[in-house]
């Protein structure tokens, strides 16, 4: 029993880099966000079992808010705004799409023997967790970069946000998990709906931060 | 620990969050201008206070010990000063009509988040929750940075977010690793997030999971502190916001970060296995300042100009407490006060000096000193004490650092000297142009506020005359706290 449960638990986890990876190669808004939506999915499933193990019932509120505010209501508001705000349905990368799955793959690589290396006291599943997540989190930082496109950087952001949900929820008891989680939810919500995408939209054509960079404050 | 009693920490925390929600629904700027200055000046009492009540023992969310005063109180006094100096700033914005008048519930608002934030991260014991508060403090000052609504604010604004953001996540990963390493030692739950606790049991934690875990919390808060490389925010987001912000940002919220990033060198420096956090420390200080010092000569927008010499004197604090010893940590936090007054006070006289001028370019800006003497005055007296001129405090402070150095480690001195007097030419060269010369632009009067300004001015000038024994003892054992 201890096997599966384990089990389980990894693959929710390694599920998670693998969304992580079918983000970095996506070339168009709509599919990137409904890839998204798949990660968030993933995420809850990932919390919600680590709920049942840890025997910690609060968890299911993050679980709950990952499903509900992620998956479906940040996806849908994404959509609208794109629907009609009228922005290019395409993403430009900065880096080619060959060399983009390269780093990842290093990132990847780098955050397993960095973290199984460190924590070789933690328990196992703490172990295997806390290196997904690194390299969620990774991952998300490498697609905010490699994008020029104002959605793509928030939805790698959520993305990287994904894997610091899933590293506090696999530390054992760890305090003001669903706080932190309730914390970074307000964050995306006010900010990145709300104020930016509709302000950035009040004086450009499009939300394409190259187009913001020609406006740059006299150095 | 709610009860019936005046409780200080409570009060810091809870005035301004009170506050601000009442400032959202008012309409009126005078009023609530007014309520804003109030709010700030009960915050500083309260604070105030908590050198004279009997400290509560430490709790499940709230501390306060002989660290956390100093910038309580210091936090507290600046972002009153600046709420005096925001009235005047703010006023001459609306009558101009560079600033709607439905901003600006929200921007007092802000303004009482920012300093709930900020004091939250200050009082907190538990390192999630002092994390909860630089990102709640983050996410104000982003709002504020795009208020004005241009393409230049909406770029800076974009950019401290995806960068703040990206820090304050790689933070956040550093607290669950550190929570990861007491676990096993403290047991689950809350106790192995409080700082009490946690500094009482690190020597048993695991070396490894702290080393990793500081390295995160270094990038992390070191962003949110703008040391180089990771500094690339900072210069936007004080140029393009309205500059009582700029003030804030400054003077406070770096400290703020700051004072995160001393926390965990505690923790660090007090498990022997773990790696020490001092070198680290150093090398991003004495990158920023070398890099900033250099930059500054390329800067044509005043506000940007003043950033990037915060940069340069956050990389002077960081060397300073990374280098540590008890001269060292005094220098540096005296260092870090006197920045923070000075800057702040810098940054009061430029905010009416680019309302006058109606504009930040600095070749625009000429013989002030002629056109509005009090201003100009105002602003060679912040930017030679900002220089280590003396018998400015930054003096002091720089002089302890760079002798501190010589014994410490005495290569290292030639950088930190070459560094101090590049910025020193750089920001004197500006000067001469700002302040003398043929005056240009506007010569209107302007309804300043010039008592924060020469308040900091003249306790920075106090410091470098003379540091009250008193002041000096607490410093002194303070900076024996932080070994």
């Amino acid at each position: 029993m201890e096997g599966l449960v384990f089990d389980i638990a990894h693959s929710l986890a390694g599920g998670l880099v693998l969304v992580s990876f079918m983000m970095l190669y996506q070339d168009r808004l709509f599919a990137l966000i409904n890839i998204f939506a798949i990660q968030a999915v993933l995420l809850a499933l990932s919390v919600a079992w680590q709920a049942y193990m840890q025997d910690a019932p609060h968890l299911y509120i993050t679980a709950a808010i990952a499903l509900l505010f992620k998956a479906i209501v940040i996806p849908i508001a994404l959509h609208r705004i794109i629907k009609q705000l009228g922005i290019h349905r395409e993403i430009e990368p900065v880096v080619g799409i060959g060399s983009t799955m390269f780093i990842g793959i290093g990132l990847v690589a780098l955050s397993m023997v960095v973290m199984l290396r460190v924590t070789g006291q933690a328990a196992p599943v703490a172990r295997e967790d806390l290196a997904f997540a690194l390299s969620v989190i990774l991952l998300g930082m490498l697609m905010m970069v490699t994008r020029r496109n104002a959605v793509g950087q928030v939805i790698g952001f959520m993305s990287l946000e994904n894997g610091l949900v899933l590293a506090a929820t696999g530390a054992k008891g760890m305090p003001l998990v669903v706080e932190i989680s309730v914390a970074f939810s307000v964050l995306i919500a006010f900010i990145v709906i709300g104020i930016f995408l509709f302000r950035i939209r009040e004086r450009f054509d499009t939300v394409d931060l190259s187009a913001l960079d020609s406006h740059r404050g006299g150095q | 620990m709610a009860g019936i009693t005046f409780n200080p920490i409570l009060a810091v925390v809870l005035i301004p969050l009170l506050t601000a929600p009442l400032l959202a629904l008012l309409p009126g700027y005078r009023i609530s201008a007014r309520i804003n200055v109030l709010a700030a000046l009960a915050t500083l009492l309260a604070a105030a206070s908590l050198f004279f009540v009997e400290r509560p023992p430490p709790g499940n969310y709230l501390l306060v010990d002989d660290l956390n005063i100093v910038f309580i109180v210091l936090n507290t006094f600046v972002a009153f000063t600046t709420s005096v100096f925001s009235a005047s700033y703010i006023g001459h914005e609306m009558e101009t009509g560079r600033l709607p008048i439905s901003y600006l519930r929200f921007y007092h608002a802000m303004y009482q988040m920012l300093a709930f934030a900020m004091n939250l991260a200050f009082v907190a014991n538990n390192l999630g929750l002092m994390w909860v508060g630089v990102e709640v403090a983050t996410l104000t000052t982003v709002l504020m940075v795009g208020i004005y609504r241009t393409p230049a604010a909406l770029e800076a604004a974009w950019k401290y977010f995806i960068l703040g953001s990206v820090g304050i996540a790689l933070a956040l990963f550093g607290t669950i690793l550190v929570y990861m390493a007491a676990q096993p030692v403290v047991g689950e739950g809350n106790n192995a997030m409080l700082w009490t606790v946690l500094i009482a049991n690190v020597a048993a934690f695991d070396p490894a999971l702290l080393n990793l875990a500081f390295v995160f919390l270094l990038l992390g808060y070191g962003t949110k502190m703008g040391l180089a490389p990771l500094h690339a925010w900072l210069p936007d987001a004080h140029a393009e916001g309205p500059t009582p912000i700029s003030a804030v940002l400054s003077g406070l919220l770096l400290n703020v970060a700051l004072y995160a990033l001393l926390r965990y060198k505690l923790l660090l420096a007090a498990s022997p296995g773990a790696l020490a956090p001092g070198p680290l420390m150093m090398l991003m200080g004495l990158i920023s300042l070398l890099f900033a010092a250099f930059m500054l000569y390329r800067r044509r927008d005043i506000k940007r100009l003043f950033a990037y010499s915060s940069i340069e004197h956050m990389g002077i604090i960081t060397f300073a407490f990374g280098m540590g010893g008890v001269l060292a940590n005094f220098a540096g936090l005296l260092h870090m006060v006197m920045h923070s007054l000075t800057k702040s006070a810098i940054f009061f006289a430029v905010g009416h000096i680019a309302q006058i001028k109606g504009t930040q370019n600095i070749a625009d800006i000429r013989g002030l000193t002629a056109t509005h003497p009090v201003l100009g005055w105002g602003l060679v007296a912040g930017v030679l004490a900002i220089t280590g001129m003396p018998p400015m405090g930054i003096f002091t402070s720089e002089f302890l650092v760079v002798s501190s150095t010589i014994t410490h480690a005495p290569w290292l001195t030639i950088a930190l000297v070459l560094g101090l007097l590049v910025a020193l030419g750089a920001l004197l060269l500006r000067l001469g142009g700002l302040a003398f010369g043929e005056p240009s632009g506007s010569t209107a009067a302007v309804k300043a506020s010039y008592v924060p300004l020469y308040a900091h001015l003249t306790l920075v000038l106090i410091a470098g005359v003379y540091l009250p024994p008193v002041l000096v003892l607490w410093f002194q054992h303070v900076a024996a706290l932080l070994g």
